[in-house]
């Protein structure tokens, strides 16, 4: 799953522009991901701040 | 919302306050919806703009003037500074803004034209009828309902999920998101009229470091990589970090701005059945400099206008909308997107040592006009050794 660092995260709105599939969505300081990532991890790729981490399922 | 309008604009920033201002002065009428609490906060921008391109919209208002620029600086990685004085800065020399005032500014010269304007109010969906596009779902307090337009407006920035959810591909290639992390620094030692560019592989592979004056001792400084070299140990922040460390060790940090700027091409089609798409939305922000404020105003303008000749016309067919897309494609601003997406791909390619070179080959030039179009023409004039470099860029000058 994506974890999103909430402590981290500046809600910009990055990571939501490179997502292939469209998964993420930000309401206002809140980022959030739906049921179609695909965990490809570019999204913590392109994140200025590093708060997003693709983890293992557990 | 009222249940219909005649133009919807979804988002509340330079360009779609411009497409409403536009559309409701024609006598449109004008439905805007921001999902923000606040039109302009947070700032997504490093502020900068050039004098005559604001102009073009409107009087400047020192309410939204943060600093006056007469010249900009260039330095290399080795280091050693080049100034572009005011005789040749042409159309570089301009403000940097106050886009807290100015975006809202904005919005509100839209809604003194007629405009409704509505903040934490989201588009969540667009309403398909046969193919086309008839208005959008908006979520506000907890309630979705529908708001039809003849033409809905994709002035969503960055994130463009609307003209996704119309079935547009609008996803950045990684290797084309500019990553930014920018500071609002206090008790810094500047110069309050330059506005000042650090190029090189150690401050900012394939971007650059900015230092934008925002008052006497204050500035934006701020920092933007491609997305394909940011993981973790060098990401933006950890530029920025170690540049304000090295340069301004005892400056405050009195905000954080953070970012990602478009620099791949425009969209392949900025319109459909229904919907035209502008701004960052549209991905028309320069490739070399990351400035998109006026982009988005220049295409939000030009939406409008498009938008009123169409339903004058009794025909929004994507057909009848693309003459935006024509329009701004064919324009000045068109021009240089595809000219200095070109340049773009060539100077991302430069070692730091070739960087070098052509800064100290610009600085040896006598430039009558400070442009990314001027100063590559004189580089393949003046200097027979970059003449080889260059040549990959020849044929589109
Ligand atoms: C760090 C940084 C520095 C920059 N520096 C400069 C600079 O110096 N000069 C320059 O010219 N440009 C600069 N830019 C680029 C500039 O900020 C943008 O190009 C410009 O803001 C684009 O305007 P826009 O109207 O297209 O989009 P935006 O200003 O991004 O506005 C889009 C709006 O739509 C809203 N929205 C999104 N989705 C929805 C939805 N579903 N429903 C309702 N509302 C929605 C958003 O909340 C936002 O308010 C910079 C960008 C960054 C990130
Ligand atoms: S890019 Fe990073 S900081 Fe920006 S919204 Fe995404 S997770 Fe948050
Ligand atoms: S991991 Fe990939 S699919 Fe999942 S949200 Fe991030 S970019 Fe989108």
């Amino acid at each position: 799953m994506l974890v999103i660092r909430r402590d981290v995260c500046g809600y910009c709105g990055c990571c939501v522009s490179v997502c292939p599939v469209g998964a993420l969505e930000l309401i206002d300081a809140y980022l959030s991901v739906e049921g179609d990532c695909t965990r490809c991890g570019v999204c913590a790729r392109a994140c200025p701040l590093g708060a997003l981490e693709v983890a293992d399922e557990a | 919302m009222k249940p219909e309008y005649d133009l919807l604009v979804v988002g509340g920033g330079p360009g779609g306050a411009l497409a409403a201002r536009t559309a409701a002065e024609k006598g449109l009428r004008v439905g805007l919806v921001e999902k923000r609490s606040a039109i302009g906060v947070p700032v997504r921008c490093a502020e900068g703009v050039g004098r005559d391109l604001i102009e073009e919209f409107m009087e400047p208002d020192p309410a939204w003037i943060s600093a006056e620029i007469d010249r900009a600086v260039l330095v290399a990685p080795d280091g050693y500074r080049m100034t572009l004085e005011p005789s040749m800065a042409g159309s570089e020399v301009g403000y940097v803004l106050d886009r807290k005032r100015f975006d809202r500014d904005l919005v509100l010269q839209a809604a003194d034209a007629g405009a409704d304007v509505q903040v934490r109010a989201r588009a969540v969906a667009p309403i398909m009828e046969n193919g086309a596009v008839a208005g959008a779902r908006i979520e506000a307090n907890g309630a979705v309902e529908e708001v039809r337009a003849r033409v809905t407006v994709a002035a969503d920035g960055v994130e463009s999920k609307f003209a996704r959810w119309c079935g547009i591909e609008t996803a950045v290639p990684l290797a084309e998101i500019e990553t930014c992390v920018q500071y609002l620094m206090t008790g810094i030692e500047i110069d309050p009229a330059a506005t000042v560019f650090y190029l090189g592989n150690e401050v900012a592979p394939e971007g650059y470091v900015w230092v934008f004056p925002k008052g006497e001792r204050t500035a934006n400084v701020g920092v933007g990589i491609s997305g394909k070299k940011c993981r973790d140990g060098s990401r933006p922040l950890d530029y920025l970090n170690r540049f304000v460390k090295e340069h301004f060790p005892d400056g405050r940090v009195l905000e954080w701005v953070i970012g990602g700027v478009p620099v791949c091409r425009p969209l392949e089609r900025t319109v459909a059945d229904g919907l035209v798409i502008i701004g960052d939305a549209a991905r028309v922000a320069d490739p070399i400099t990351g400035g998109g404020i006026y982009n988005a105003m220049f295409t939000g303008r030009l939406a409008g206008q498009t938008a009123a000749d169409a339903i004058a016309h009794g025909d929004v067919s994507a057909n009848a909308l693309m003459a935006y897309d024509r329009g701004w494609r064919t324009s000045k601003l068109g021009k240089s997107l595809e000219r200095n997406y070109k340049i773009k791909e060539y100077f991302i390619t430069l070692s730091d040592e070739k960087l070098n070179r052509l800064v100290h080959s610009i600085s040896r030039m006598d430039l009558s006009k400070f442009s990314v179009l001027g100063i590559v023409t004189e580089l393949v004039k003046h200097d027979p050794s970059l003449l080889l470099e260059l040549r990959a860029l020849r044929n589109i000058l």
